[in-house]
C-alpha cells in the first residue's frame, strides 16, 4: 500500500498534468477527516491558522526521531545534520520570498515577533521625539500595538492611512501623511478581517520616493500570493509559518542587509555573539545576530515542506481555486436576508467577513459551530478598524484555503441561512 | 415578581425535563434563543459598566434587588444566546433567599449538557454569570465578597 508521503509526491506530480483535484489534496491533511459535534468538520478559519499536510507533520516527527541536536556549534554528525536541515529551511524561505541572500532571512516566532523586532531594534534607532511612523487603519493588532508603544516611548506620532467603505486603503492620502519626519511605514499586504489585497508595490514606490523605508506584514498574503521582496522592494517583511500550512511558533523576518547591519540586536545571549569577554561582546554576523538562544529548530526545519507544499501546488492553482470558493460564498450569502458583507474590495483573497443585521456575531458563531463549521467571530485582532471605522461589534469571518471544497461552501451558506432564521 | 414557592432544585428539575424533550443541540439552542428573546428587559439605568459581567465575550449586564427576603435578578446582553443562558439562570435563581442561592449547585447545567456544548469562552462566561449572581447573594446575605 502506498504511504501518505508517496501519495503526496504522486499528487504533486499528477497535479502538473491533471486539473486540480481538491479531494485528493484533502487526503494530505489528516485533521480534515474528523467530525465535530457529530458533523463532518468544515474548517473555515484558515486566516487564523491553516491545517498541516502530512509532509509537515512527518518533518516534525522525523526531526525529533532522527536529527534532534543543537545547531551551529556541534562538531558531531547529528549536530551537523540538524544544522544542515535548519539552514536548508532558511534557504527554502529565501527562495519562497525571493530574497537575495540567506543573511537577510531571520527565523522568528512569527509575524508578531518580527514586527516587535523591527519596532524595537530599528524603530528605537531611528525614531525620535517629533518623528512619525505610518501604518494603516486596517492593521492587525500585531502591526499596530508595537508601533503605538514605540511612538509613546519616543514621543513620536503614529499616523494612519485611512480605509474606505469597501475596505480599500486611500493611498492618495500618503502624499499628505508622509512628512520629512516620517521614519517608517508599516502596512499589511492583505487585510485579515476584510480580505483586501493592498497595492503594496505602489505604496512602497510612494514611500521610497520620499525616502521612507517600508515594512510589509505578509502574514495573510503568504498563503495566497507569491511574495517577492525583490520585486516589491520592501525593506522589511514578516510572515508566520502556521498561516502557510507550516508549524506554529516559527516565522520569518526579511530585512535588507544594510538595514539589518545598522540595527542593534533585539535579544542577546548565546548564538548571537562572535566573541565574548567580561568587558563586552562582539556580535555575530547576519542573520545570527538576531537569533539569540537556541532557535525553534524542529519547527524551522518543518517550514521547508510547508513552503514546498505551497510551491508545488502552485499559486496559480491556489488563486484559481480559492477565488472560485470566495465567489461562490459571496454569491450564496448575498441571497441570505439581512447579510451584509464587510470588505467588498475588488482585490481580495478568500476571506469573507459579514454581519447579520440585528444579531451578535457570537450567536451565529455558536450555531455554526454546532453544525460543524469553524469560523471566527469577533474583531479578528482589528478592533479599531471594525469598531471605529465600521462601527461594528465584530463580524463573522469565513476564510477559505486550498483544501476547502465547493460543497463545504454551499453547506456553510445553508447553515448561515439557518442560523439567521433562528436568530432574527 | 415571583410568587412561586418552589425551591431552586424543583425549578432545575423542571428545566431538565423541558430540555429532555429536544432531540439535538440545535433544538436546545433554538429554545435558549427564544428564552433570550423573551427575557424581560433590565432597567436601562443598570446597563452601565458598573453592572457589566466581565469574562463574557459579549456584553452582559446583571442587576439584583432584595424584596421581602428574596433576591430578584434582571439582565440583558447584546448577544441573544447569552441572554437565553442568563434567562435560564434567572429562572432558576431569581425569587429565592440569598442563602438558598448560595447553596444551589446548579446541577441542571450539567444535566442538560450546557457546559459540554458551550465553547470554552462561553463556558467561562457562564461561570462568570453564576459567580456574579452568587456574589449578589453574598452581599445581601450580609457576607463579605471574596
Amino acid at each position: 500500500m502506498m504511504n501518505k508521503d508517496d501519495k503526496a509526491v504522486e499528487f504533486i506530480r499528477d497535479s502538473t498534468v491533471k486539473s486540480f483535484n481538491v479531494h485528493e489534496l484533502r487526503d494530505l491533511f489528516p485533521i480534515l477527516g474528523q467530525h465535530v459535534n457529530d458533523k463532518p468538520l468544515v474548517y473555515l478559519d484558515n486566516a487564523a491558522t491553516t491545517q498541516k499536510p502530512f509532509s509537515v507533520i512527518r518533518s516534525l516527527e522525523s526531526f525529533y526521531e532522527r536529527f534532534n541536536s543543537n545547531v551551529h556549534r556541534a562538531l558531531y554528525t547529528l549536530g551537523e545534520e540538524a544544522t544542515q536541515a535548519f539552514e536548508d529551511s532558511r534557504e527554502k524561505a529565501r527562495q519562497f520570498i525571493n530574497a537575495s541572500s540567506r543573511s537577510e532571512v531571520i527565523f522568528t516566532r512569527g509575524t508578531t515577533e518580527s514586527v516587535n523586532l523591527v519596532a524595537s531594534s530599528f524603530g528605537e534607532t531611528v525614531v525620535n521625539a517629533g518623528d512619525n511612523v505610518i501604518v494603516s487603519q486596517m492593521e492587525h493588532h500585531s502591526n499596530l500595538v508595537p508601533w503605538q508603544i514605540l511612538c509613546e516611548k519616543r514621543n513620536a506620532e503614529l499616523r494612519f492611512i485611512p480605509v474606505d467603505s469597501n475596505g480599500n486603503l486611500k493611498i492618495d492620502s500618503l502624499d499628505d501623511l508622509i512628512s520629512e519626519r516620517t521614519r517608517l511605514l508599516s502596512v499589511t499586504y492583505v487585510s485579515n478581517s476584510l480580505g483586501t489585497i493592498n497595492p503594496v508595490k505602489k505604496i512602497i514606490e510612494k514611500a521610497h520616493s520620499r525616502g521612507v523605508p517600508v515594512m510589509i506584514d505578509a502574514a495573510q498574503a503568504a498563503p495566497h500570493l507569491k511574495i517577492d521582496v525583490a520585486d516589491t522592494d520592501c525593506d522589511f517583511l514578516a510572515l508566520s509559518g502556521h498561516k502557510v500550512y507550516g508549524p506554529t511558533g516559527i516565522g520569518i523576518l526579511y530585512g535588507k542587509e544594510n538595514l539589518l547591519e545598522m540595527m542593534p540586536p533585539y535579544q542577546s545571549g548565546g548564538e548571537m555573539i562572535k566573541e565574548v569577554k567580561f568587558s563586552g561582546a562582539l556580535y555575530n554576523e547576519l542573520p545570527y545576530k538576531f537569533e539569540a538562544g537556541t532557535p525553534n529548530i524542529a519547527d524551522a526545519v518543518a517550514l521547508k515542506p510547508a513552503f514546498e507544499f505551497v510551491e508545488n501546488t502552485g499559486f496559480d492553482m491556489i488563486s484559481e481555486h480559492e477565488n472560485s470558493l470566495l465567489l461562490l460564498a459571496t454569491e450564496l450569502l448575498k441571497d441570505v436576508e439581512g447579510i451584509r458583507i464587510i470588505g467588498t474590495s475588488k482585490e481580495k483573497v478568500s476571506v469573507l467577513s459579514f454581519v447579520i443585521s440585528g444579531t451578535h456575531p457570537y450567536d451565529a458563531g455558536a450555531l455554526l459551530d454546532q453544525m460543524g463549521i469553524a469560523v471566527r467571530t469577533g474583531f479578528h485582532c482589528t478592533q479599531p478598524l471594525l469598531q471605529e471605522v465600521y462601527g461594528l461589534n465584530g463580524t463573522i469571518r469565513a476564510s477559505f484555503a486550498i483544501y476547502n471544497t465547493a460543497d463545504e461552501v454551499t453547506y456553510f451558506a445553508d447553515c448561515v441561512r439557518r442560523a439567521r432564521n433562528m436568530l432574527a | 415578581m415571583n410568587t412561586d414557592n418552589r425551591t431552586i432544585r424543583e425549578i432545575e428539575d423542571e428545566i431538565v425535563e423541558e430540555f429532555s424533550m429536544f432531540e439535538d443541540w440545535m433544538s436546545k439552542y433554538e429554545y435558549i434563543i427564544e428564552l433570550g428573546k423573551h427575557l424581560p428587559l433590565i432597567d436601562t439605568k443598570y446597563k452601565t459598566d458598573e453592572f457589566k459581567v466581565s469574562g463574557c465575550q459579549s456584553q452582559l449586564w446583571l442587576h439584583a434587588e432584595m424584596k421581602d427576603g428574596r433576591l430578584y435578578f434582571s439582565a440583558d446582553s447584546d448577544a441573544v444566546i447569552s441572554k437565553g443562558i442568563i434567562a435560564l439562570l434567572i429562572r432558576a435563581m431569581s425569587g429565592h433567599s440569598p442563602a438558598e442561592i448560595l447553596n444551589s449547585d446548579l446541577e441542571f447545567l450539567d444535566k442538560i449538557g450546557m457546559r459540554v456544548h458551550l465553547s470554552p469562552n462561553r463556558s467561562n462566561g457562564l461561570t462568570s454569570m453564576i459567580n456574579y449572581m452568587k456574589n449578589y447573594a453574598k452581599i445581601y446575605a450580609g457576607q463579605s465578597v471574596q
